[in-house]
């Protein structure tokens, strides 16, 4: 039989305020356990939750980052569960009118064809603490600092069909948030995780089959692996005969399973009802316009430039607005170059080349987006041939030098065009290699132009790889020809 | 000194007659001498008020002092208090001691206020009679065999006794009215969001307000002018700014337009009780008030509303005390849910776990609109209907409660001590001001007038309240203690 | 809507309240009455009106993004149960 899987997915985003959703405490990772849980925090009697600004307002971007509904009024509620991480016995969220209504993110796959996924929602809501569980004489450790962080959890519709596309909309989400600048998207510190709901049904029915929950699954990589074994799972279980269960289920990456949570499946009733501390959220449309008018521009509509405007690829542009930093770098290049096609082929080739093999991200490149523009600008010229700019480049990476121009300069690799000063290292070059000219010269005229490779080597050599080749080569076969 | 006013006392200590610290030693020891029999106070912070009451005398002998500076009273003990024990009546809280300030707390000692201690009150104020504290039920100081009413029941007593001029108290469904009008003292509960509840633990969030409980309506306008004022800390205090309210007292009443509730004078009201309150109300036709009938139509809801909504948010603010961060933990737990389970068992008392288990009930799955959506929409007809009454009068009269206060032990089903909250719980759902205020006797025990206002109209209240003080002496009368009398 | 035992004991779960079987029987008896009287409210007509949350009709005021508070880990922690290293401590949670 044929199956359709099907996937929807909860994102939960660290959004990257200051100080607390409910409290002045600070959000800073890493710092001494309950060194920042402050009164509000740790929900000591009588204390009260205020609202943050920011969270708000990078809600609301988000919001109109997916083309997203934003309604005028949002409400808090409690979702009541005694957990030991969560302090109060409640977490404050929002399930009946959530900030941001329904939107929608366009994903796109690996062969380049996009598709959009339809966004439920997204709601504000506050995260909990950290049990650890290193042995204190056989207890659990609390840690509160995160409590209060806030969250925004992004609930998708159940549109996509593979783990690819939903490891594509994670990709997608993570862009998103990351060009607002409303998270830092570290999926490693937790600041994004994401619970997913995978089912599988025989492909043409329309009903949907009974959903699996993966919680907190925290790295693209992790996504992609754990649908793939769940859904392997699923089928298998169907197939002999057996039912999925509707459950909780923890992905283990180690063993690359997913398993059901057991100690977590008695039946929950979270109560919820609106939190009577906090009062209605109420956006004026001046507000949200206002939001609105300082977006910066989005993936989707950095790729569309990228293609329509700067004449890139479709492949090209959808690579370099992958991420705002990627975008940001080649756009640095590209503006000091002049030339977009040239600046997103060195950041494509050679850049992400050097970076793959060191393993750094490109905020990390040890060669500034100023000093490759500079680079390029020199081959666009063709002051470099290009194989003298890798060479400009490999210094460059190497701090051997600050500038493409002062490493061009101090090692001599300025192009010659000089038609006269190539015309005398070919006679040279041919005068040196008597038993070559004789091959080429008894050759069939349609194999000379392979031969011909062997007297372009020796030139640039000559010229320690300054000579312009497209000259060599047309200069060389011209006498040559004129030999035969 | 023990049965002076505020303002007695301000003008006492700002002639020189007397410093705070002579004030503050005469109090402390009258309550080591009659609060055994009384038990108003949880904790008496004997120190901590003399070195307030010296901070207040070295500011009044730099010419620095303020109208309220040096003037003593006693917080109930809901209100977390840097340093100090602060139990909410709870076996929960019994070794608690806050480490913040409450607003309210942080505002009296800013006015340079003595705090001489914690009053005892219903177990997170829950209850009408002060009988479910953990620390023992509080006596009335008008009648050792009566209650003097809840949850604030602590801070009237004390008031009543002479044992402190003035207290603070919080009011829920009638936790300040109610006790007030029981021990015969004039009792404030403002406009929901007037006062912040930061540092207020929390019963019923979207009801709970703090006031002043004191010996006159003037002294109460002089606190709430201290404690009240938008609060960063509190998304729900109001921001607007705070009148003076002890500006108009004086106002003449002619022409003041009060509305008498059908409601509030039918089935249950004790005919004493009643007379008292009608008696008032001749005092108030002869200051030039006209008096005339109005109707409140939801009255009857207001008690089965209030009974959903505020152990809803109960259950919820509650569940904090969990055993894991304050409060009380159980002896070795073998597991996490036998730490929680047993924490609470132990450290809630029958009635807070009563109401927690109603919430718990009533919001769950398949029980929520039934239950507390209805009684949200309830909640805003209730509060149409004193919305209503104000497009006619300027203010509602009747009585705090149906009964002076009963006997200790005499109410003993949860349902029918309920329902003596009748006239007191719809002004927390609707969020309007009232006071009680001294108007008789029954049977040898206080009655109380209650005076309702529209959103804010605090002013006017203390207004009406204090020309009926001028005009009465119901609130000058004191109750003679055993212990003095001996 | 008649109460149940199994809804006591189900409610007392939720809150993490620690009864027996003859506690749970007596708090029956009252909740069973306390909801009896909270169902007047099932009689009166309420279609259309809407629920109120809150008894001013405010809406919520937004804090600034600041940071405000400094570590009190020690005063905070000295109210508390079971410390250790800085963490609250709880009985070992299964994951």
């Amino acid at each position: 039989m044929q199956w359709e899987t099907v996937i929807g997915l909860e994102v939960h985003v660290q959004l990257a305020t200051r100080s607390k959703i409910f409290s002045g405490a600070s959000t800073a990772f890493g710092a001494e356990p309950n060194t920042q849980a402050c009164a509000v925090d740790l929900g000591l009697p009588g204390v009260l939750p205020v609202l943050n600004e920011a969270a708000v307002a990078m809600a609301v971007q988000f919001g109109l980052g997916i083309h997203a509904e934003i309604p005028e009024v949002s409400v808090f509620d409690r979702k009541n569960y005694f957990y030991p991480d969560l302090p109060k016995g409640y977490q404050t969220s929002q399930m009946y009118q959530p900030i941001v209504g329904p939107g929608e993110v366009e994903i796109t796959l690996e062969d380049g064809s996009t598709k959009r996924i339809r966004v439920h929602h997204a709601h504000l809501e506050e995260d909990a603490g950290k049990s650890l569980h290193e042995d204190f004489h056989g207890m659990t450790g609390i840690d509160l600092n995160r409590a209060g962080t806030p969250l925004l959890e992004i609930v998708s519709e159940p549109d996509m069909r593979s783990a690819k596309e939903a490891a594509a909309y994670l990709k997608a989400i993570h862009s998103i948030v990351t060009y607002l600048g409303i998270s830092d998207g570290n999926m490693a510190e937790g600041s994004m995780r994401c619970d997913v709901n995978v089912s599988v049904r025989p492909a043409g029915q329309e009903a949907f089959g009974t959903r699996a929950e993966i919680k907190n699954v925290n790295s693209f990589r992790f996504v992609e692996r754990a649908i793939a074994f769940e859904v392997e799972r699923q089928i298998e279980l169907i197939e002999d005969g057996g039912e999925v269960v509707q459950e909780t289920r923890l992905y283990d990456p180690e063993a690359d399973e997913t398993r059901s949570m057991r100690t977590k499946e008695e039946a929950n009733d979270y109560r919820y009802f609106p939190c009577p501390d906090l009062l209605p959220v109420v956006l004026d449309q001046a507000y949200v316009d206002h939001l609105r008018d300082n977006l910066p521009e989005l993936p989707a509509e950095k790729r569309a430039r990228f293609e329509g405007e700067l004449g890139l690829s479709a492949y090209d542009a959808g690579v370099l607005s992958a991420s705002r930093a990627m975008a940001e770098y080649f756009e640095g290049v590209k503006d000091v170059c002049g030339d977009a096609k040239l600046a997103a082929n060195w950041v494509q080739g050679e850049l992400s080349g050097a970076l793959n093999r060191e393993g750094l991200a490109i905020d990390d490149s040890p060669v500034s987006a100023v000093q490759l523009g500079e680079l390029v600008a020199r081959v666009k010229d063709e002051t470099i041939n290009g194989k003298a700019a890798k060479q400009v480049f490999q210094a460059l990476w190497h701090h051997e030098g600050d500038s493409a121009d002062a490493i061009i300069e101090a090692k001599g690799l300025k192009q010659v065009t000089d038609t006269g000063a190539i015309e005398a290292m070919i006679d040279q070059v041919i005068a040196d290699s008597p038993a070559q000219v004789a091959q080429y010269r008894d050759a069939e005229p349609d194999k000379r132009g392979k031969m011909i490779g062997y007297f372009v080597g020796q030139v640039m050599k000559a010229s320690r790889g300054t000579a312009n080749p497209q000259q060599v080569n047309a200069l060389l076969k011209e006498k040559l020809d004129a030999l035969c | 000194m023990h049965d002076k006013t505020l303002t007695e006392l301000a003008a006492g200590l700002a002639a020189g007659e007397y410093s705070s610290r002579e004030l503050t030693q005469s109090l402390l020891a009258r309550i080591e001498r009659l609060d055994g029999s009384l038990n108003s106070f949880i904790t008496v912070t004997g120190e901590q008020a003399l070195e307030a009451a010296d901070r207040a005398d070295a500011a009044r002998g730099k010419g620095e002092a303020g109208p309220l500076t040096g003037l003593p009273l006693a917080l109930k003990d809901i209100f977390c208090t840097r340093g100090v024990k602060t139990s909410c009546g709870s076996r929960m809280l019994d070794t608690f001691t806050a480490p913040y300030d409450a607003s309210v707390v942080e505002k009296l000692a800013a006015a340079g206020i003595v705090s001489l201690g914690k009053t005892n009150m219903d177990e997170f104020a829950m209850g009408s009679s002060n009988e479910n504290s953990f620390y023992g039920p509080v006596k009335n100081p008008w009648d050792l065999a009566a209650v003097p009413g809840g949850s604030s029941g602590g801070s009237a007593a004390a008031v009543a006794a002479g044992l402190v001029p003035a207290a603070m108290g919080t009011d829920t469904g009638g936790s300040i009215r109610q006790p007030a009008a029981f021990c015969g003292i004039t009792g404030l509960k403002p406009t929901y969001g007037r006062v912040s509840r930061y540092g207020m633990i929390a019963y019923a969030s979207s009801l709970d307000q703090a006031g002043p409980m004191a010996r006159s309506a003037a002294d109460c306008a002089q606190l709430l002018g201290a404690i009240a004022g938008h609060d960063l800390r509190d998304s729900t205090s109001v921001a607007r700014g705070v009148p003076d309210y002890a500006a108009d007292l004086d106002a003449p009443l002619s022409g003041l337009k009060i509305g008498l509730p059908r409601e509030y004078f039918g089935d249950g009201l004790s005919p004493e009780v009643e007379g008292a309150v009608r008696e008032a109300i001749k005092v108030y036709e002869s200051l030039g008030a006209t008096v005339r009938e109005v109707s409140l139509p939801h009255t009857h809801y207001a008690i089965p509303a209030y009974y959903v909504i505020a152990p809803a948010e109960a259950s919820s603010n509650l569940s904090r005390f969990d055993g894991v961060r304050f409060g009380h933990r159980c002896e070795a737990p073998a597991d996490l849910i036998d730490l929680y389970k047993r924490s609470r068992a132990e450290g809630f008392g029958e009635e807070v776990k009563r109401r927690i288990l109603i919430g718990t009930h009533t919001l769950s799955e398949g029980f929520f609109d039934a239950y507390y959506k209805k009684a949200q929409q309830v909640r805003r007809l209730i509060r149409q209907d004193f919305l209503d009454a104000f497009e006619e009068v300027d203010v509602l009269m009747g009585p705090a409660s149906p009964t002076p206060a009963f006997d200790l032990g005499a109410n003993k089903d949860p349902v029918s001590m309920y329902l003596q909250d009748i006239y007191t719980i719809a002004v927390n759902l609707a969020g309007i001001p009232g006071i009680s205020v001294p108007a008789g006797f029954a049977g040898g025990r206080p009655v109380g007038l209650q005076i309702l206002g529209t959103h804010f109209a605090e002013a006017r209240l203390l207004n009406v309240a204090h020309q009926f003080q001028q005009a009465t002496d119901w609130h000058l009368r004191r109750p003679a203690l055993a212990e003095e009398s001996a | 809507m008649a109460l149940e035992h199994a809804d006591v004991l189900r409610a007392a779960h939720l809150a993490r309240l620690g009864l027996d079987e003859s506690e749970a029987a007596h708090y029956l008896d009252d909740l069973g009455r306390i909801l009896e009287m909270v169902d007047q409210l099932q009689g009166l007509d309420t279609e259309g009106v809407a629920p109120l949350a809150h008894p001013l009709d405010a809406t919520q005021r937004l804090r600034a993004d600041e940071v405000t508070e400094t570590d009190q880990r020690d005063t905070f922690q000295r109210c508390a149960p079971a410390v250790e290293n800085g963490l609250y401590l709880v009985p070992r949670v299964v994951e």
